[in-house]
């Protein structure tokens, strides 16, 4: 009954990894062990302080609990002015994103312009928004303005980056046709890139209006307006109920703008 | 057909949309302005911050020249530690978002309840965002490295474990099967038939997130927990522009940096 054992065939089978080369395997493996070690050691980490912590954590949460609604006006005021910068970044950043996005989209426009739209893309997108934000305060003063103008800038940058990715993608064919009845640039555009990048574009804003939503309660933590200012205020008074009603509302908040993306974009497609 | 029928199916100017759809499309057009204007409207914009905006920001950038390059190795420390917060963050999500992605997903899931579980933690993390996580955990631990670390943790959960869930419920379910016909454990099971299948979601969304954590940590500092951010805010708040440049400009090469590294992986594992 027995086989003799002079196959090199392992007894047991073992899934394929993702690398499939061991040596290569244990090499990356032992790189990320000793980045691990590497970077947990230069850490500057006061472990006191830390050990410290899960007490001061329960005695956080208890007194965040239960969560004081009372301020509900403040609370209300906060979050509609969150809404609103939402929505005035979400229009304005459309209407901009769409030179910004024309010019970016390398069939269309001559290199030097590409170049230059990819550039300003790159260089908007490089930075988070509360970066933005912070240097908008700088010039604008603390209050919404500074929150919508950063908003705006990441919304250029996010929404023209789809629209130049998706006039690229788009088949040629309507292209050609629409140029080879002699059309001008604009009636081009109208005629052969709108009907095609349209669809993509609304969903794309939508999404971003939503994703605006979710930003716009942050800004505030630089003073840019909005509820993020309310709960930066809340917790360093260790007003932590009232952080805690603030932190649910946003996450109300943000659950019905996720909701309401989803849907139209449901009906765009 | 008469000449009146003849000409109304062919007429001669062609438009895309019938005036129905153009009259919906146009209502469409000026709810969302109209939207637009009262959002700007309630928020009590002072106007006149924009005549002299475009002077303000060539001042900052006037300001910011040259950068102080000396101050660069100063910062350098920092900008490690901001590096190593978004490493040592997304290492521990994937630690914890892997086993929570299969308790979220469907069909893999034990039964309801777990499912629920699963789920509600994956939307509690993703709905607070990460200055936000960082406002908490340094009222927890105190600023700090490590606080930057949970905060970055705690956001990536969500969106990790999303994106695997997503990929587990959409595996063939060819090879579960197969594997399930031989008689193994459950275990075995999601180890051999699910796991193989999902294994380049896992990689790319880990890298992918990592990338996007790069960002997020330098913003942690404002908030006390770590990272290149911290001087960054002192030094926006003391108004010394040639620093700020300095750090923005360093900033924005770790970023592109990581972006490309990100990208150059995420195309080798998919």
């Amino acid at each position: 009954m027995s086989t003799p054992a002079t196959t090199d065939y392992p007894k047991t089978w073992k899934p394929p990894g993702l690398i499939t080369n061991p040596l290569m395997r244990q090499g990356v493996t032992a790189l990320i062990v000793f980045y691990i070690l590497w970077s947990v050691g230069s850490l500057e980490i006061d472990w006191t302080r830390v050990s410290d912590g899960l007490p001061r954590a329960v005695k956080m949460f208890s007194r965040m609990i239960p969560p004081d609604f009372s301020r509900w006006e403040l609370l209300v005021k906060g979050l509609i002015e969150s809404v609103q910068m939402a929505f005035a970044a979400s229009f304005v950043g459309m209407v901009l994103a769409i030179p910004l996005g024309l010019c970016a989209a390398r069939n269309l426009v001559p290199k030097p312009v590409y170049l230059v739209a990819r550039g300003i893309m790159v260089l908007l997108r490089s930075f988070h928004e509360v970066i933005i934000a912070i240097v908008f305060v700088k010039i604008f003063g603390f209050g919404p303005l500074a929150g919508i103008l950063t908003l705006i800038v990441a919304s250029v940058s996010f929404i023209s980056k789809m629209m130049a990715e998706d006039i690229e993608n788009m088949t040629p064919g309507s292209m050609e046709a629409v140029r080879a009845t002699g059309a001008s640039f604009p009636k081009f555009l109208i005629y052969a890139i709108t009907p095609q990048v349209m669809p993509r574009y609304l969903g794309v804003s939508i999404y971003r209006l939503d994703a605006n939503i979710r930003h716009s309660t942050v800004v505030g933590i630089v003073g840019a307006g909005g509820i993020g200012q309310v709960l930066q205020a809340s917790f360093s008074r260790y007003d932590y109920d009232f952080a805690l009603a603030i932190l649910l509302s946003i996450v109300a908040l943000v659950f019905i703008g996720e909701f309401f993306s989803a849907w139209i974009r449901s009906k765009l497609r | 057909m008469t000449l009146q029928e003849h000409a109304k199916r062919y007429p001669e100017v062609w438009r895309r949309f019938n005036p129905r759809e153009t009259l919906i499309r146009y209502a469409w057009y000026i709810g969302i302005a109209f939207v637009a204007i009262w959002s700007v409207q309630q928020l009590d914009i002072p106007w006149i911050y924009f005549l002299d905006a475009h002077i303000q920001a060539g001042d900052l950038l006037f300001r910011m020249f040259p950068p102080d390059w000396e101050f660069a190795l100063e910062v350098f420390d920092p900008l490690i530690e901001t590096i190593h917060i978004a490493t040592l963050g997304t290492a521990i999500t994937f630690v914890i978002a892997f086993p929570l992605a299969f308790l979220s997903a469907r069909n893999t899931t034990l039964n309801t309840t777990t499912w629920l579980i699963g789920r509600f933690i994956l939307v509690t993390s993703r709905s607070v965002n990460t200055i936000v996580w960082g406002l908490l955990f340094v009222a927890i631990f105190g600023p700090g490295p490590i606080a930057g670390i949970c905060a970055i943790a705690a956001r990536s959960i969500g969106f990790m474990g999303k994106l695997i869930a997503e990929a587990i419920e959409e595996i063939d379910e060819g090879p579960v099967e197969a594997i399930e016909a031989t008689g193994a454990s459950r275990l075995q099971v999601l180890w051999i038939g699910v796991l193989p299948q999902v294994l380049p979601v896992i990689w790319g969304t880990t890298v992918y997130r990592w990338d996007i954590n790069i960002r997020e940590s330098t913003v942690l500092g404002f908030v006390g927990a770590g990272g290149i951010g911290i001087i960054l805010y002192s030094s926006i708040n003391q108004f010394a522009w040639r620093e700020a440049g300095i750090i923005l400009i360093l900033i924005m090469i770790v970023v592109i940096i990581s972006e490309f590294i990100s990208a150059t992986l995420r195309k080798q594992i998919t």
